[in-house]
């Protein structure tokens, strides 16, 4: 195996990490208000994702850096070819992390119920983008040689919302919808843990439908490398449906692993259907970017290498602990004085 | 205007609204670790009170720091493609080290320290934020080389068949004495900021007569630590301007407006120059102190800007290589004024308390408020120095900002981005203005000390700490 394909996979292991990881933060984040009564249930089902949502937005920021690290031209031609959907995700991002570490500090009402919105939109806005960026990567975008040489973007805006892409976007709406709320059941206590669990059969639905429609169009513009792309999408299907199955009969933690599982699968998928390209031209194949054309020099990839194979084992370690440590489910009962802001509350006793 | 000198324009403004927080984060990381330690080791309530305290205000400042950190990771790749596909092959390894290396244990292990106080024993709850605080010394690391490299390139070669520079050695990358000044010469500056700001606001406590058992201590933790690390600023300050005048001759000559290659060159204090910057027309210096900075000697000849103009012509080709003098030049002396006031600020109020006194007279409380800004001001300007600079130049001598703009974005794109980004970071620098002050006015919390608890905590409790 070259150093390319290394770093091809690592890049998709990325992108699974973070797909898992935030696609539940994304969940909950559009969900809270919907699953919640009151103040105190709504403080309880931002604290399931309080230590941890920072650490999981870091596999895009690695995702990034690895990109531009590994593949320099996949880096620069995706991010200033796609450069509003990007930006939207960007805001979205920005005001998603200060929604979360803010709205609780104040204990006026409209000052939460603003926050609140923008958790929900800054959710659902990259949860969609998301999806419509990579059915775009796979389906092939226009890109072709520039006069300097290097194969760039020439689509403008409107060319990537085309309906396969934004398929691809409420595909992966839904999916992070139904894995947020499965969260959600597995960390919350009484009447948010059974409205989460309520959520999570509905939308399971939706994502399933979408998906299997998503996965199908996929294979039908794939002829070349059909059967192995068409088992993936089958084990997709399979997977999710059994995290629906496991959801309706209460077993949340089966639920969630296999809601995971079957995003890594759909992940593998569209970097399967890939390979070796990792950003086709639907102007010619001549135009692909590929693991060959876009990648960095053989030194590079073997010290990034080094560098990750120490370091990745590390971080799944002591990131696997965290969880660890806050396993236990968060009940609106243990958050003392819900209506007083987390820096209004005059006085912190901690238990003796 | 062009989409390169928006695209400038952009790079500039999110990325000194991004340092404006790095300094407090990196510099309070440890001060609170500090306090926290003091508390764990003597079981003063006092650090602990500091610690929750001053804890919540890093807290508020960390929540925009890592917000705008995510523009900074993208932004190379929407408005600066082709710088991007010129260096990727080495600019890129740092980053990505970066966030594998640090800012993983920078986010798990402050979320740790954050949810932690209840669910985690005391020992590895202390250890949670000095993981976190060595996360944002790792990340400066990484990040600074990264910069150095841009401003003097080593461990490459330039292919030209791919027009692009390719790594030959990592380790001269990140172990190259521009990229170990910087860093030592940064992270002092961040220290300096975090001790600003816990002195400033220890000060409006004093002031206030509020828990002065605790602010009187912190005043003092913070006074010493802008002391202390003013000397390493200044140290490294040193060593930084005698590395710079080797490698990037024309950005000294341009912090002293010296237009003609001198001996014995003066420092000055105060250059008047003409409107566009291509000469001085009157001076007031120091004696031989500029040759003695940039080359250790006080006879050492020092290149002036048009001599080194006429060098470069000749070097790089016809062109413009001289970066905005009058920029440069103030910028230089804001960053070393806007510092050393606040180090004379600290001292001052030092001396005045020393031996349980209080400080007198109309000037304290206008210093004291003034305090936490001074030293954002002079990180600023440090960068807007080191940046401007190196202008024409994107790295040193091997590809100009101008080359390295994406070509595919039009101005228009670029305008609307860098107006919301704009929009955006004011409405965001307002609220946590307006948070930090409300912190500020409650003041320290009462807290009571508690009981060692088993990992994971108990699940029928009040959380200490949620959303
Ligand atoms: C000398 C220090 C320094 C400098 C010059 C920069 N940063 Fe920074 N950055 C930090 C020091 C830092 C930090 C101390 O590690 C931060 C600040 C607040 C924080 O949360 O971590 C951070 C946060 C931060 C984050 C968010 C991390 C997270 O989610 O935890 C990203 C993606 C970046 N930065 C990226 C960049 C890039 C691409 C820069 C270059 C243009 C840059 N930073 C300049
Ligand atoms: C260490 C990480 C940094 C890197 C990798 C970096 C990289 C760059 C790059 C690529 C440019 C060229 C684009 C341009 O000219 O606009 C630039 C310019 C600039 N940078 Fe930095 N920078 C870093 C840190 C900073 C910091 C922390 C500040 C300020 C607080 C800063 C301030 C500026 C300014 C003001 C310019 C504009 C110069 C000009 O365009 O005339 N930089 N930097
Ligand atoms: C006391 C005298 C000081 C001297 C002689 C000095 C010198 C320098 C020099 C020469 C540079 C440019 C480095 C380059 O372009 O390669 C620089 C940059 C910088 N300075 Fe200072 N400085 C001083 C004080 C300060 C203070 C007080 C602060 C902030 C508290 C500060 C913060 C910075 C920062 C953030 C940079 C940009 C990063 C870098 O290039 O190292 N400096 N300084």
């Amino acid at each position: 195996m070259t150093f390319q394909t290394v770093w091809f996979l690592l890049i998709a292991v990325l992108w699974v990490g973070y797909f898992i990881l935030e696609g539940f933060d994304f969940g909950v984040g559009m969900l809270h208000r919907f699953v919640s009564r009151n103040e105190a249930d709504r403080r309880a089902v931002l604290t399931t994702l309080g230590p941890v949502w920072d650490g999981n937005e870091v596999w895009l920021l690695v995702a990034g850096g690895a990109t531009f690290a590994a593949f320099p031209e996949w880096y620069a031609t995706l991010f200033s070819g796609f450069y509003f959907p990007l930006f939207l995700i960007l805001v979205s991002l920005i005001v998603r992390g200060v929604a979360f570490e803010y709205r609780s500090k104040y204990g006026k009402a409209q000052w939460r119920q603003r926050w609140d919105i923008a958790i929900m939109v800054s959710s659902a806005i990259p949860a969609l983008l998301w999806g419509v960026a990579f059915a775009n990567i796979v389906k092939g975008v226009p890109i072709e040689k520039a006069s300097n040489g290097s194969l760039e973007y020439v689509g403008g805006f409107f060319n990537l919302l085309n309906p396969f892409a934004l398929l691809g976007g409420v595909v992966t709406l839904t999916v992070f919808l139904t894995h947020g709320a499965v969260f959600l059941s597995l960390k919350t206590t009484g009447e948010i843990r059974e409205r989460s669990r309520a959520i999570a059969k509905t939308t399971g639905l939706f994502a399933a439908v979408s998906c299997v429609g998503f996965l199908t169009w996929t294979n039908l513009l794939f002829t070349d490398i059909n059967s192995q792309v068409l088992i993936l999408s089958v084990l997709v299907a399979l997977l999710w449906v059994a995290g629906m199955t496991a959801n309706f009969v209460g077993r949340e933690g089966w639920a969630f692993i296999f809601n995971s599982v079957a995003i890594a699968a759909f992940v593998s998928t569209l970097f399967y259907a890939l390979y070796p390209r990792v950003m086709p031209s639907s102007l010619g194949a001549q135009f692909d970017l590929t693991i060959t054309n876009a990648a960095s020099t053989d030194y590079t990839l073997k010290v990034m290498t080094i560098v990750a194979v120490v370091m990745t084992p590390i971080v799944l370690i002591y990131q696997g602990w965290t969880y660890w440590v806050f396993r236990k489910r968060v009940s609106a009962s243990q958050i003392s004085n819900p209506e007083h802001g987390v820096l209004d509350v005059v006085s912190h006793i901690l238990h003796k | 205007m062009e989409a390169l000198d928006l695209a400038r324009w952009q790079f500039a403004i999110v990325t000194v609204y991004h340092f404006l927080f790095v300094p407090i984060t990196i510099g309070m990381s440890f001060l609170v670790a500090g306090l926290h330690t003091a508390w764990y080791r003597t079981g003063k309530l006092q650090y602990l009170r500091a610690t929750k305290f001053f804890g919540k205000l890093f807290l508020i400042n960390f929540a925009i720091g890592v917000a705008t950190g995510i523009v900074q990771e993208f932004q190379f790749g929407m408005n600066w493609s082709s710088y991007s596909r010129f260096v990727g092959d080495i600019f890129g390894a740092p980053l990505a080290i970066e966030g594998l290396l640090a800012f993983f244990l920078e986010s798990t292990f402050l979320g740790l320290w954050i949810f932690g106080w209840d669910r985690l024993p005391k020992k590895l709850h202390l250890a949670s934020i000095w993981l976190a605080a060595t996360g944002t010394l790792l990340s400066a690391y990484f990040i600074l080389a990264a910069n150095a490299w841009m401003q003097h390139p080593v461990g490459f070669v330039y292919n030209p068949e791919k027009n692009r520079a390719e790594l030959t050695d990592i380790v001269e990358v990140l172990t190259q004495k521009t990229a170990l000044a910087t860093f030592f010469h940064t992270i002092p500056a961040a220290a300096f900021t975090g001790g600003a700001f816990i002195a400033g606001i220890s000060a409006y406590l004093i002031i206030k007569g509020k828990d002065l058992k605790m602010s009187r201590s912190t005043f003092k933790l913070g006074a010493i630590t802008m002391l202390i690390s003013f000397v390493f600023v200044s140290v490294s300050g040193d060593l930084t301007s005698r590395i710079m005048t080797e490698q990037q001759p024309m950005k000294m000559a341009a912090a002293e407006a010296l237009y003609t290659t001198q001996a014995s060159a003066p420092f000055s204090l105060l250059t008047i120059g003409t409107l566009d910057g291509s000469k001085s027309v009157f001076q007031i210096g120091i004696p031989s102190l500029l040759s003695f900075l940039s080359t250790g000697d006080f006879n050492g000849v020092v290149e002036g800007v048009n001599d080194l103009e006429a060098k470069y012509d000749k070097q790089y080709g016809e062109g413009n290589y001289t970066p905005n003098i009058p920029l440069a030049y103030w910028s230089f002396r804001l960053m070393i004024g806007f510092g050393a006031i606040g180090a004379f600020f600290a001292l001052l109020a030092l001396w005045q308390m020393r031996k349980g006194g209080t400080p007198r007279g109309m000037w304290f409380a206008p210093a004291m408020f003034s305090l936490p800004f001074l030293p954002l001001l002079a990180n600023s300007f440090g960068w807007i120095f080191t940046e401007i600079g190196r202008q024409p130049w994107a790295v040193f001598g091997l590809i100009k900002t101008a080359d390295g703009v994406s070509t595919v974005v039009s101005a228009g794109a670029v305008l609307f981005t860098m107006i919301a980004f704009t929009l955006l970071y004011g409405v965001l620098a307002f609220i946590e203005v307006g948070l930090i002050v409300r912190v500020i006015k409650i003041g320290p919390t009462e807290e009571h000390d508690y009981a060692d608890p088993h990992i994971g905590g108990s699940a029928d409790k009040p959380l200490v700490m949620s959303y």
